[in-house]
């Protein structure tokens, strides 16, 4: 069953396209990683899937029906990218705030207990520290017992411990049949939850796999040198001549330089880099488009 | 209607925790009446009671002004604004929340008026005459209301506060609130009628004594509900337009 899906969905700001005929589908059962730089359309695509915002082009769906309606998004829970809370409420009120819009919510304590807020029901969240607010953020998607949790880059801002506080959290929400859709920039956080990554570049999905076919492909590096003419290479994705340098990316650097070396060809200025996620993605993907345009 | 309730509430429990919100509403009226109601009108029954209700006018508006002004305003630049907005319920019983939240808040601010009026004046009322008046107050709430959601909705919250500050005394001072019925400088008794202070204090002043509203400003009252009703539901749809298109 699907619970949430974007079909060939467009998002225009201005003269910005944010979003580029997006498809996306979030079967029951599923935790699925968007994953993408700063400025990818990952939070204009969950915008658009919780109905707080209209596509300029393209359908979505929230449980079979309208996001902007007020019964899809009965069965939902949201973390937005900026945690706003009102400063002067308590921790507990706020809870007891969104626990009234669900007909079954989880009791207050058992929600913060789980959370790791119970010492703080009583603190007005102005008074929170930034990772004590996002942890609050985050539970509040968990009240109304939701089917579909939707958080944008739920552990931003947070140290190594709250963070695995919360992916414990999400796991276990999961392991009971929940069903998780979460942003994020880092891959570690994506591989220690996720089991289906979706990658978010430019506003396009780059890629749509499990975790492991991802892990390999961002896994390329680059190998810099300055040859005159080289043999072709096993294993190169992609080739690029910069200033008289030669950039190869494969996925297996150490089997690559081998290579070089037992081809006997003349090389200096040797250099090994890991590539940025973003770099990963684009070079595979614009090489896939138009092998002939490396630059 | 359950859920407008706990809005509501908690949009109380947020003003509440800072009171200076409520005292900042109520200060201005209650100060009137010390300096002006009780040593010059506070020994004639009648006067006083007309001024009383002048007040009481005055305060409505403010607090009306600038708690939908300032709140509206400072609430859109909140990220929780849009956080409600995921939660399965549509804008109705948020907007209801705050309207009684509102007319609470006004209530609260009339309170100090009303006790210096009973304690310091010669100002008096029957009790039908203050049920009446309590009425009235929840009527001529609607414009100031419209007016404050209607800045509260096109500004941001620094401009609000400002906008809703400069209105706010022209407002008073021209509509013949700080003087009784009839005795105000000849241009105020000009352009009066055609301020919604006058239509709404001229209510009051029905309400509290032996008063007949002029029909100008009762019909200048309505054509200014209607125009700020078309003003607060065009800033409304515009700032949706904007942020949650």
């Amino acid at each position: 069953m699907t619970l949430a899906r974007a079909d060939r969905v467009s998002r225009r700001y201005g003269d910005v396209l944010a979003l580029d005929q997006v498809d996306l589908e979030v079967r029951a059962g599923e935790l699925v990683g968007l994953l993408g730089p700063n400025g990818a359309g990952k939070s204009t695509l969950i915008n658009l899937l919780v109905g707080l915002r209209r596509p300029t082009s393209g359908r979505v769906e929230l449980f079979g029906g309208d996001p902007r309606d007020p019964a899809s998004r009965r069965q939902i829970g949201v973390t937005p990218q900026e945690t706003g809370l009102p400063g002067t409420l308590r921790v507990g009120e706020v809870v007891d705030f969104v626990s009234a819009h669900y007909p079954d919510p989880i009791p207050r304590n058992e929600l913060l207990d789980q959370f790791g807020l119970s010492e703080l029901a009583r603190r007005q969240t102005g008074g929170l520290s930034g990772g004590q607010k996002r942890r609050l953020a985050v539970a509040l998607a968990f009240v109304g017992r939701p089917r579909l949790v939707v958080l944008d880059e739920p552990t931003t801002g947070l140290d190594v411990e709250a963070r695995h506080t919360l992916w414990e959290a999400i796991r276990a929400f999961h392991a009971d049949g929940g069903t998780v859709l979460l942003s994020s920039h880092y891959l570690e956080e994506v591989e220690a939850l996720a089991q289906r990554v979706v990658v978010i570049g430019q506003g396009r999905v780059l890629a749509d796999d499990s975790v492991d076919a991802v892990r390999a492909v961002v896994g390329v590096r680059r190998v810099s040198l300055t040859a005159d003419g080289l043999p072709s290479l096993p294993g190169v994705v992609r080739t690029e001549q910069v200033d008289g340098r030669t950039h190869l990316l494969t996925a297996d650097a150490d089997q690559l330089v081998r290579d070089l070396v037992t081809s006997g060809v003349e090389f200096r200025d040797l250099e090994v880099r890991p590539t940025s996620l973003e770099e990963a993605f684009l070079a595979i993907t614009t090489a896939d488009a138009q092998p002939a345009a490396a630059a | 209607m359950q859920l407008a309730l706990t809005h509501a509430r908690y949009q109380l429990l947020e003003t509440i925790r800072i009171p200076i919100a409520i005292f900042g509403s109520a200060f201005f009226p209650a100060a009137a009446m010390l300096f002006f109601v009780v040593p010059f009108a506070g020994k004639d029954p009648v006067a006083a009671t007309f001024a009383t209700a002048s007040m009481v006018t005055f305060s409505v508006m403010s607090a009306n002004i600038f708690s939908y002004g300032v709140g509206v305003a400072e609430d859109r630049q909140q990220p929780w604004d849009p956080f409600t907005r995921t939660l399965p319920a549509g804008p109705a019983p948020r907007f209801a929340g705050r309207v009684l939240a509102g007319l609470t808040i006004t209530y609260l601010s009339l309170i100090p008026v009303v006790v210096i009026a009973a304690t310091l004046t010669e100002a008096r009322i029957t009790p039908m005459a203050f049920l009446l008046a309590l009425v009235t107050v929840a009527v001529i709430s609607v414009p100031f209301t419209l007016m404050g959601l209607s800045i509260g909705y096109a500004l941001p919250s620094k401009a609000a506060i400002v906008v809703a500050q400069l209105v706010f005394f022209p407002l008073a001072f021209g509509g013949g609130l700080l003087s009784a019925p009839g005795s105000a400088p000849g241009f105020v008794e000009a352009i009066a009628p055609y301020l919604p202070t006058r239509g709404a204090v001229e209510l009051m002043w029905a309400a509290v004594g032996h008063y007949e509203p002029a029909r100008l400003s009762l019909i200048m009252l309505g054509v200014w509900l209607v125009l700020l009703a078309a003003l607060g539901g065009w800033a409304y749809r515009r700032d949706e337009g904007r942020r949650f298109s």
